[in-house]
């Protein structure tokens, strides 16, 4: 990592300074639109306590449609916090220097997502305030729970998962906080004082951070791609007809990626105008970001195609009725949307060099992101609408004003989040961007 | 001593054959199965919704037309599996089979993943949306043997566990064995065409247990291989020679 890729042509220090303006400064329309994000998540919170006091029939979820709007909201959330560790970990991993301005903003998407994604399971819940029966803690009762649910697995998956990215998120960040603590005063100096954990920049330091991060790149990918994995099985594992496929391991972990993707380049279309970082955030960021982009609808596409035409060429009649839902029934409508807005529309944007610009990535990736949420709809809904008995099948769900609030009210929790982690934490890499370990050494005192 | 009298084994294993060509679709069955077991009554609006709680509902198909229409009722119950999916699916262990072969929902222990509902095949299971009312005087017709549902839990067909109870409670006290005859469920006890017969699986000699075997018997969906302990004896139309004569279906009616 001794490579100096110094992005701009700013030297060290001035870069830190423009990083760190940020952290210092907050003007009128961050305070406003905390102001309304709060509002929204008030409001969610609302009808949240609403459902729980009146029951989950405020919901349009009903017999034999049990899950709707929050597993959709749930997966979806799940496979965006692919976004950051797993895209920052292969590009670690693989020495991509171009990574250095991106990694951060895609680590703090994983937590974050985890995060929202990680309470849906909650709030979906018939009896929301017992969801710690879900943890296998001693009571007196001896009543563990129960390990051969794929919703145990999800509980430990989660969990797992969450820990992970949060340690990756926070080793990069050490000499960065060492920075924050040595140029700041006051209450913040004490905050990174205390989170830096005494960096003071030695080699030895340098070397054991190092070696902590390429361990947990290495680490995170695996767990990453074991959590969607999980994840899938909630329906893969389940007897309903066009769930029970063995291709959903895969095809959940390419569409989180997929998905991943498309909201770090949405994020950081936003951070380089909020935040003005043209400079740090480049046309090449995003043009690589996009080629990435492309081979994952490529691959979504592919995946969408095999288990389609298997699904129709088996013509089971089990499976048929959620096909025929799907293409030219009640669902037709989304299904076609969504390859619109993830083969149809971003295909063209991503594949044509001129038009793989900064606003033709992000409009790719909005489709994308609004297509994978369709995606993650149409494989929980039309299956669960479909059953074996013939006589069971409904298809009358539709998602109520507690539904639509609770999704919208987490989207604006998530941008909070980002948003105050951004106004904390240097959200483009300090030292890494600014020439590696031994630029970034001097600027904070140390001794190599 | 006659069949239904003779001594189940050591431990029951409980079981119901329906049978279709007795059944009626009267849904006697399903009116009692509400009383027995304090089953809320949803609202007309909840029904027209597909919100309505029915442990025990009649699956109506219409087959053919004209001469060869048929009309098959088939009572649907918890099938009372032996490889329940629904079972491993509850990540806090609130379903179980028990050691009657029932398989049980705890709602004490039930948080509302509504996962089971999802992976049962036959869709008998039903989840509380809202903490339903019993207004005024209907409170009074609750059955004091069976605990009433708040909101945010699953429930199913039990096959009646607390007349099991009981009459195992009394045979207990009377010191004498648990007799087959003393335990009907509430949908069995109300059945007019006595379409459904329910009794001990580990009893050869009972009503239930001689005829399980049998090969007019048929399990529903058995591709999914749940091996249910309701079974359904075939419907049987036995060849009309003079339906098949007659030219016109109205000159059949007017004979």
């Amino acid at each position: 990592m001794s490579t100096v890729t110094v992005a701009v042509n700013e030297p060290p220090q001035a870069a830190a300074q423009t990083l760190m303006r940020p952290m210092l400064f907050t003007g009128k329309a961050y305070r406003r639109m905390s102001l309304l994000l709060l509002a929204v998540i008030g409001w969610g919170l609302f009808c949240f306590l609403y459902q729980a006091i009146v029951g989950l029939g405020v919901t349009g979820l009903r017999r034999p449609v049990f899950w709707g709007f929050f597993v959709t909201d749930f997966v979806f959330w799940i496979g965006i916090s692919h976004a950051g560790t797993l895209i920052s970990a292969i590009l670690r991993l693989t020495n991509a220097t171009w990574r250095y301005a991106v990694t951060r903003a895609a680590e703090a998407i994983t937590v974050f997502a985890l995060m929202i994604g990680g309470i849906f399971p909650i709030i979906h819940l018939g009896r929301p305030w017992l969801f710690f029966w879900l943890a296998p803690y001693p009571n007196e009762r001896l009543i563990w729970p129960n390990f051969r649910s794929p919703l145990e697995w999800d509980f430990f998956a989660i969990s797992t998962y969450i820990t992970a990215s949060s340690i990756y998120l926070f080793l990069p960040l050490l000499p960065d906080l060492a920075l924050a603590r040595d140029r700041t005063r006051g209450w913040r100096q004490r905050l990174y004082r205390f989170l830096a954990m005494s960096w003071r920049g030695t080699q030895q330091q340098w070397h054991r951070l190092e070696l902590a991060i390429q361990l947990m790149a290495a680490v995170v990918i695996g767990i990453a791609v074991s959590v969607h994995t999980i994840v899938s099985w909630d329906f893969a594992m389940a007897v309903v007809p066009s769930w029970h496929s063995t291709i959903f391991g895969p095809y959940f972990v390419a569409g989180a990626i997929f998905s991943g993707i498309a909201a770090l380049i949405i994020i950081m279309a936003i951070l380089r105008r909020v935040y003005h970082l043209e400079a740090y955030l480049q046309p090449k960021h995003f043009s690589n970001l996009g080629k990435l982009l492309l081979t994952m609808t490529l691959l979504w596409g592919y995946f969408v195609v095999a288990e389609m035409i298997t699904t129709w060429y088996g013509n089971l009649p089990d499976e048929m009725g959620t096909f025929w839902s799907k293409i030219s029934g009640h669902f037709a409508p989304l299904f076609w949307a969504m390859v619109l807005c993830n083969f149809v529309i971003p295909f063209p944007l991503l594949a044509i060099k001129r038009l793989r610009t900064i606003s033709g990535t992000v409009i790719a990736s909005i489709t994308i992101t609004l297509g994978m949420w369709l995606e993650r709809f149409l494989i929980v809904v039309p299956g669960a609408a479909n059953q074996r008995l013939s006589f069971n099948s409904w298809f009358g769900y539709y998602p109520h004003w507690t539904e639509i609030s609770l999704s919208l009210a987490t989207l604006a929790a998530m941008a909070l989040l980002y948003m105050i982690f951004s106004k904390i934490f240097p959200i483009i890499s300090i030292w890494e961007l600014g020439g590696g370990k031994h630029a970034a050494a001097a600027e904070s005192g140390g001794q190599s | 001593m006659s069949q239904t009298d003779s001594k189940p084994a050591a431990t029951p294993r409980w079981g119901m054959i329906i049978d279709l060509n007795a059944c009626t679709g009267c849904s006697a069955c399903a009116v009692a199965c509400r009383a027995e077991n304090n089953i809320a009554i949803a609202g007309a609006k909840e029904a027209a919704y597909n919100g309505t709680l029915q442990w025990m509902r009649i699956e109506r198909t219409w087959t053919g037309s004209g001469r060869n229409f048929r009309v098959e009722n088939r009572p649907v119950n918890c099938q009372q599996c032996d490889a329940a999916p629904c079972e491993p699916v509850c990540p806090v262990l609130a379903t179980y089979t028990n050691a009657e072969g029932i398989s049980v929902q705890v709602y004490n222990r039930c948080v509302g993943t509504r996962y089971c509902g999802l992976n049962c095949p036959y869709q008998g299971r039903f989840f509380n949306w809202f903490d339903y009312a019993w207004p005024s005087p209907m409170e009074v017709q609750l059955n004091p043997d069976v605990s009433r549902r708040t909101r945010g839990i699953m429930e199913k067909c039990s096959f009646c566990i607390q007349r099991i109870l009981a009459a195992e409670r009394q045979a207990e006290l009377e010191k004498r064995a648990l007799r087959e005859r003393d335990i009907q469920p509430a949908c069995a006890q109300s059945c007019p065409a006595e379409a459904l017969r329910f009794g001990d699986l580990n009893n050869p000699g009972g009503a239930v247990g001689a005829a399980w075997d049998s090969s007019g018997l048929e399990v529903l969906l058995p591709e999914v291989g749940t091996r249910p302990k309701v079974r359904y004896a075939r419907r049987v139309t036995p060849p009309d020679s003079r339906l098949a004569a007659a030219p016109t279906p109205t000159a059949e009616v007017e004979a």
